[in-house]
């Protein structure tokens, strides 16, 4: 089965996050992965040796695989985004593994940012707690499309069935509230592998794949939205050569969608409309483009176009606005400054910012929203109306997870202060030349 | 309100399967968005070109990112002296076909003026690449250096940012790094300092070798299997050169060996190996049990050697 690490160069990948404190498992259990697809080296286990010979001659610990920077391992915790990479016959992995404590929120929202699936580990023995309702409420947050709740530790309560049930119907009363596509239980001991990469003799009752092939096969490609297209103009490409005079090129990253050579197009915020006369890759042109392909616009008409506009599809447009509302993770030691301005880096476009209302602070473990006047500190979740000094091109976030983020810089420090994620405005006023597109909510 | 037109449903249908990237291709759209920023978000940025394989990856991603323009930078390598001929010889035929400007600084040269300084008996070149790649950014004032580093080399680097900021000594505070949540980088720097940008971190060593592969790229020839004079000297075979001759009662073989990465000629480990091409290092390293660092003298020091090397300024 998944034994041997695959050498072929078309593979999917399937980036997953996992969430988890330092009791239940985690670091166990991305340990059992890495270590059971053979995607731990020689060198690494002999590293874990002389550092368990030097402190006692313990077993190796396959948490340690994981715990990178020195200061975690001496206090045994993990403190940081760590991403770790492996693959089977069938998929590359990208995992980003991150620390589960409330004081670690922001780490969870950078992981969980770039997953297709998170995997949420339940102590078997303790069924579902406050940090479960917490890594679930991210994974909704952040539109994580698959989450994978673990039941963890099912040796230490001899693979009760009846104990798996409850932690199930337990979630079933919160998860769905989440708006999560797609939600897997599985019940596994990480520390011996049961239904770690195959399936464990120990659980007959459970009828379900073990968690690797449940990696290895779960749906991805409608992950990306692909319905309407989006493409920031990252940088114009103008070359400076006798041949090329008249090439003038856009280039981006596309944010969502498809885009064909002929296809209509409008450019925000301006509004003008032209088509696409050629998709210019370095490997030759393109007939058509998808998200998340890095490729070179070029237009029939000399349209004035620079970074951090956008190219769009003449169909349902995104929102061109001063005013909003949002999501945020606060993510910085200082908490925030109602009415300070802040930069703004959305897409391809930084603009300044200021907050003019809190609406509403969620409080991640039980859920609640509070309103009212409240302080956002690190690690907050908060949601906020702010205005910038542009416009900016953007979808709700729950429809593109790349034009409905964005991240807050405080102008002082250059901090990282803040993630969010916009939300379809309640009242909205489009920027002037632009009220006559057909807009989606 | 006159926006609000209509709410359009979501298509349910399963996306055709045309519309979608291998990890290969994936990860090269990443690298080349990130260097696209670096280009808009930074008034002097340089690419670290040393002439070994991930480097030369990321010249390909430039291609890929500014073509049919001019790279909007300068190539730069720090030059440690300890060099195999073939790969300086390939750098700067490598940086002539590009049409690139290159710029080398050695560490012979800071040394000399007092920039670098050896502890006494210090041979090896690594730490001494510090202050002379700091001074070089200096001297040119350059605000990002682009380098090949990747997160699955050494735990240390498993939690570094595509977006790494160093402090006007050049150096790295793991635990003040910047959140990099989606692909939105931070590349906001005071005067002074200095962001160090790895467009592929996100990459393996098997994926550089399956994209040198897919995009038929030359590497310096000691990638492949070659004859060599070779002497094991801490659990593995290290070149017999003039910097690191034969010592009493050591005893040196000559076998077929290659490197798995280039550093310092006296501190890179060649392992044995029969494979001549881009295949078949594929195939060798899908079947390892060896990390590649795993081959490099200097990470052996002790487990967090990377860790420090790198809060001092290291790549």
């Amino acid at each position: 089965m998944s034994d041997t690490p695959q050498s072929g160069f078309d593979m999917d990948l399937l980036r997953f996050t996992t969430a988890g404190s330092v009791d239940d498992g985690k670091s166990t259990l991305i340990g059992r992965l890495l270590y059971d697809s053979k995607s731990v080296m020689e060198d690494q286990l002999e590293a874990l040796q002389r550092s368990a010979d030097l402190t006692g001659g313990e077993e190796v610990n396959l948490a340690n695989l994981t715990d990178g920077l020195r200061a975690e391992r001496e206090q045994g915790i993990t403190i940081d985004v760590a991403y770790r990479y492996f693959a089977t016959k069938k998929r590359k992995f990208i995992i980003a593994d991150t620390p589960g404590h409330k004081q670690y929120t922001r780490n969870m929202v950078t992981g969980a940012s770039t997953a297709n699936l998170a995997i949420i580990l339940v102590d078997a023995r303790h069924g579902v707690v406050e940090q479960t309702r917490r890594h679930a409420y991210i994974a909704g947050l952040l539109r994580i499309p698959h989450v994978v709740f673990c039941i963890n530790k099912m040796d230490l309560v001899d693979f009760d069935e009846e104990v798996y049930d409850k932690i199930k119907s337990d979630c079933l009363d919160f998860v769905p509230k989440l708006g999560i596509k797609d939600v897997t239980y599985i019940p596994i001991s990480a520390l011996n592998g049961d239904n770690v990469v195959d399936r464990s003799e120990y659980t007959p009752w459970y009828s379900g794949p073990a968690l690797l092939q449940h990696l290895e096969t779960v749906y991805i490609a409608s992950d990306v939205n692909l319905e309407q297209f989006r493409f920031p103009v990252q940088w114009v490409v103008r070359p400076q050569k006798d041949e090329f005079h008249d090439f003038r090129g856009f280039a981006g990253q596309i944010a969502g969608g498809t885009i064909s050579v002929g296809d209509d197009v409008r450019v925000l915020p301006s509004g003008l409309r032209s088509r696409v006369k050629e998709i210019y890759t370095f490997d030759g042109p393109l007939e058509e483009a998808f998200a998340p392909q890095s490729i070179t616009l070029r237009l029939e008409d000399e349209i004035d176009t620079s970074r951090g506009d956008m190219i769009v599809g003449d169909d349902v447009a995104p929102f061109v606005a001063k005013d909003h509302e949002a999501d945020i993770c606060w993510m910085h030691e200082d908490s925030m400054v109602p009415r300070r301005k802040y930069l703004l880096k959305h897409a391809s476009n930084t603009v300044h910012t200021m907050v003019t209302r809190v609406k509403h602070l969620v409080d991640i473990d039980t859920l609640d929203e509070i309103e009212g006047e409240a302080s956002v500190e690190l690690n907050s979740i908060a949601r906020i109306a702010f205005k910038t000094t542009k416009p900016l091109i953007y979808d709700a976030y729950r429809r593109n997870r790349q034009t409905g983020s964005f991240i807050l810089i405080d102008e002082s420090t250059n901090a990282t202060v803040a993630a969010g994620m916009l939300i379809p405005p309640t009242s909205y006023q489009p920027v002037a030349g632009v009220e006559s597109l057909d807009y989606t909510i | 309100m006159a926006g609000l037109l209509k709410y359009n449903n979501p298509t349910v249908e399963p996306q055709m399967s045309k519309y979608r990237l291998s990890h290969i291709e994936y990860l090269e759209s990443e690298a080349i968005h990130v260097m696209r920023e670096i280009a808009a978000e930074f008034e002097r940025p340089a690419l670290m070109f040393s002439g070994g394989k991930d480097s030369i990856c990321l010249l390909r991603l430039a291609e890929k990112a500014f073509r049919p323009g001019d790279f909007p930078f300068p190539l730069l390598n720090v030059d440690t002296g300890h060099n195999f001929p073939e790969v300086i010889e390939f750098r700067d035929r490598r940086a002539e076909e590009l049409g690139a400007k290159l710029i080398v600084r050695t560490v012979e040269e800071a040394i000399q003026k007092g920039i670098a300084t050896p502890k006494p008996g210090e041979v090896g070149r690594n730490r001494l690449q510090i202050p002379t790649l700091l001074r070089a950014i200096e001297e040119f004032e350059f605000d990002a250096a682009i380098g090949g580093a990747r997160r699955d080399e050494e735990k240390a680097r498993a939690k570094e940012r595509f977006f790494s900021l160093r402090d006007d000594f050049g150096q790295w505070d793991p635990k003040g790094q910047r959140p990099e949540p989606w692909n939105l980088y931070n590349g906001q720097i005071h005067k002074g300092e200095n962001m160090r940008i790895f467009p592929i971190s996100n990459w393996t060593e098997l994926d550089v070798w399956q994209y040198l592969e897919r995009e038929k790229l030359e590497v310096p020839s000691i990638y492949y299997s070659h004859k060599r004079e070779v002497v094991r000297r801490g659990g593995q075979w290290l070149p017999v050169c003039d910097l690191a001759p034969l010592t009493e009662g050591e005893e040196s073989k000559t076998l077929s060996v290659r490197v798995r990465t280039i550093g310092d000629i006296i501190s890179s480990g060649m392992i044995e190996s029969e494979v001549t091409d881009c295949a078949g290092i594929i195939q060798e390293i899908a079947a390892a049990r060896v990390t590649e660092r795993g081959s490099r003298a200097d990470d052996k020091v002790s487990e967090t050697s990377m860790e420090d090397r790198k809060k001092q300024g290291y790549f």
